[in-house]
């Protein structure tokens, strides 16, 4: 690893760390509660709030290194969930008492898919714009959610679903083991398989891997089908125990997964990120969210410093790469 | 495969189809509907598409200029509590200009970003949408502002009144159309923002000042939605924070519809027009035939593909992608 990369990947980390100390030590003087900042219970808990938007955000890292964009997941994620919890109701379901589980599971899984294959069918043969294709599918996908139920919320308890997501298991919550899970996964697949290493050279230079021989749609298609099944994964972690979906649920999720994504360092051209440094991207904004409830702050500041740290990062990271090119000329 | 050629029906069909589209559309639902037609519903629509309208052309400025802005949504919201709050502080007269002064002070921010750092629009205009949202809240303290006095103010005129007959918000989405349809069509101004949308390169070559024209786009995105936080606040007396919440990519989707191409160096302030009407009036006119209004959106959604994919087949001269 050179001294580029490392600046840039170690960057979200040492943000964190940063992040860690400033909330340990103003909290001592400004926290209402005794709580310490960096306290155990504390900390799992916020890995297990990152999942939601955490698990979203690792699929958008490869639609946009893959140099595409998806702004219908929260959508996705809404439909996914009124799935999940409206077929556990339906009559044959509820005959096969807690099997019915897995079984919501994969009806909700599969929808997420669908979505997703759908975006990436229209992108690969139409050649439209991943941004204007998913922009559409956000309203499109967002009006299937009101055709389902309505304006009602769609509500189902189950509690066999709900022990096991409150569960602990080496004291880390169900939610933050399918973040864990779905990161290593990602990861492997981004960096041990031929399908990650062509959805790089494609986001890096398409025209480039066009010549050497890859087959751009079908891994336009795959990565759409990969966040579309995060998305619908992300709502079946958060609402298993939740059980309550209003047609609203999810909507601005996509803005934040994509800030998620742009803190961790991934490039919106396409052909650079990695999906470790957007775990840190989202334990970073959670972690402010937390922090700055913690000293008392308000907590409609948090959008404030959210959106001006995003465009610093992004000032910064150009001046970072322009110093790389002067180097390099020299 | 299907071969479009430039000139013929066919060409017509595909560079001219989203007027077309529309007028087929307009006579299929007055045929199945005659209120459809009718004047009163007619203006209805057109005044409640004024203010995403108002938003739509000064959006349009930025996305012919090759950039995004997500953040109108927001800044939207923005204007529309700072009015109401001025209103009662300082009187309407003096809380107006303010609002517009401290809206276009964000407008210059972003162009400033944008224009003159030259960072990534959609992402800066990403993190103004959260951080404009999160100033909206400190300034109302997350609370709903109302007037207090709604009877005893002028300040209903701009989003309730009206002029011989014709509602404010009509005339004034008209009005600012007209003027901002010549300054980009007929001035030096807006042939510098297709210049720069359509080639950057170039057109620094060529001696345009594009980080300039770049700025001047967001100061006018800005204008115009300190214009519809106006007509908003007037018509409603009384805002949530949330207000504008979603909107940026509904104005978005209008511009698209239009036929501006994300990429820059095309697109009209008549063609964003007719994108508005056609998201107001199919909205309407599936109201009227008595379906729900959600179902829009999934035929927003059809029509959105559709329009540009016929857009980009008849550039490229064949309907499937050549993307292997």
């Amino acid at each position: 690893m050179n001294k580029e990369t490392l600046i840039k990947q170690g960057g979200i980390w040492v943000f964190i760390l940063v992040e860690l100390a400033f909330f340990s030590i103003a909290g001592e003087f400004l926290s209402v509660t005794d709580v310490a900042f960096m306290d155990y219970g504390n900390m799992l808990l916020l890995l297990k709030q990152s999942a939601p938007i955490g698990i979203i955000a690792l699929g958008m890292t490869i639609v946009m290194i893959n140099g595409n964009i998806d702004l219908s997941v929260g959508a996705t994620f809404a439909l996914a969930a009124i799935v999940l919890l409206d077929s556990m109701t339906w009559p044959f379901m509820q005959a096969l008492g807690d099997w019915a589980i897995p079984l919501a599971w994969l009806f909700a899984l599969l929808t997420g898919t669908v979505l997703g294959a759908i975006n990436g069918l229209i992108v690969w043969k139409t050649g439209v714009d991943a941004f204007i294709v998913t922009l559409g599918a956000m309203l499109g996908y967002r009006g299937l959610v009101f055709m389902y139920n309505g304006e009602q919320p769609t509500s189902h308890l189950n509690w066999t679903l709900v022990d096991f997501a409150e569960a602990q298991f080496l004291g880390l919550h169900t939610a933050t083991w399918f973040l864990l899970g779905a990161a290593l996964v990602l990861w492997l697949v981004m960096t041990r398989t031929v399908h990650g290493r062509n959805a790089y050279a494609i986001g890096n230079n398409r025209e480039a891997a066009v010549n050497a021989g890859i087959r751009v749609g079908p891994h336009f298609l795959w990565n759409f089908m990969l966040i579309g099944f995060l998305a619908a994964l992300s709502a079946v972690v958060f609402y298993s125990e939740s059980g309550s979906v209003n047609p609203n649920d999810g909507m601005l999720y996509e803005l934040w997964a994509i800030t998620a994504v742009v803190l961790g360092g991934t490039k919106l051209t396409g052909g650079y990120g990695s999906i470790i440094s957007t775990l840190g991207g989202v334990i970073a904004i959670q972690l402010l969210r937390k922090g700055l409830g913690h000293i008392g702050a308000d907590t409609e500041t948090v959008n404030l410093v959210i959106g001006l740290i995003l465009i610093a990062v992004l000032f910064l990271d150009r001046q970072l790469n322009r110093r790389g090119k002067e180097e390099l000329k020299t | 495969m299907a071969e479009l050629t430039k000139s013929g029906v066919a060409g017509v069909l595909a560079r001219q189809g989203i007027l077309i589209a529309f007028v087929i559309f307009m006579v299929g639902f007055a045929i199945a509907n005659q209120r459809f037609i009718a004047v009163d519903n007619v203006f209805g629509v057109i005044r409640s598409s004024a203010i995403l309208g108002v938003m739509a052309l000064g959006v349009t400025f930025v996305v012919i200029g090759g950039n995004l802005d997500l953040s109108v949504g927001s800044m939207m919201s923005f204007s529309t509590i700072v009015v109401l709050d001025l209103h009662d502080k300082l009187g309407p007269a003096l809380a107006i200009p303010a609002m517009f002064a401290l809206t276009l002070l964000l407008g210059a921010f972003i162009g400033f970003l944008v224009g003159y750092l030259k960072l990534n629009s959609l992402i800066v205009t990403l993190g103004m949408l959260s951080a404009i949202h999160g100033l909206t809240l400190t300034w109302s303290g997350g609370k709903n502002m109302d007037i207090a006095d709604k009877s005893g103010t002028w300040f209903g005129f701009f989003g309730q009144g009206s002029v011989m007959g014709i509602p404010m918000p009509i005339l004034m989405f008209a009005g600012l159309a007209a003027v901002l349809g010549i300054v980009l069509a007929r001035t030096p101004f807006g042939r510098k923002v297709y210049a720069v949308g359509g080639n950057g390169t170039a057109a620094t070559f060529s001696g345009v000042p594009r980080a300039r024209v770049v700025f001047t786009t967001y100061l006018l995105s800005a204008f115009c939605v300190a214009t519809a936080g106006l007509m908003q606040a007037s018509r409603s007396m009384g805002s949530q924070n949330t207000v504008g919440q979603g909107m940026e990519l509904e104005v978005l989707a209008a511009v698209i519809l239009g036929g501006a191409s994300l990429l820059g160096g095309s697109g009209t302030i008549f063609k964003t027009v007719i994108g508005v009407l056609i998201l107001g009036f199919i909205q309407n006119g599936l109201l009227l035939v008595g379906l729900e209004f959600y179902v829009q959106y999934v035929v927003t959604w059809t029509i959105i593909i559709l329009a540009v994919w016929l857009d980009i087949a008849a550039k490229r001269g064949r309907l499937w992608s050549p993307i292997a």
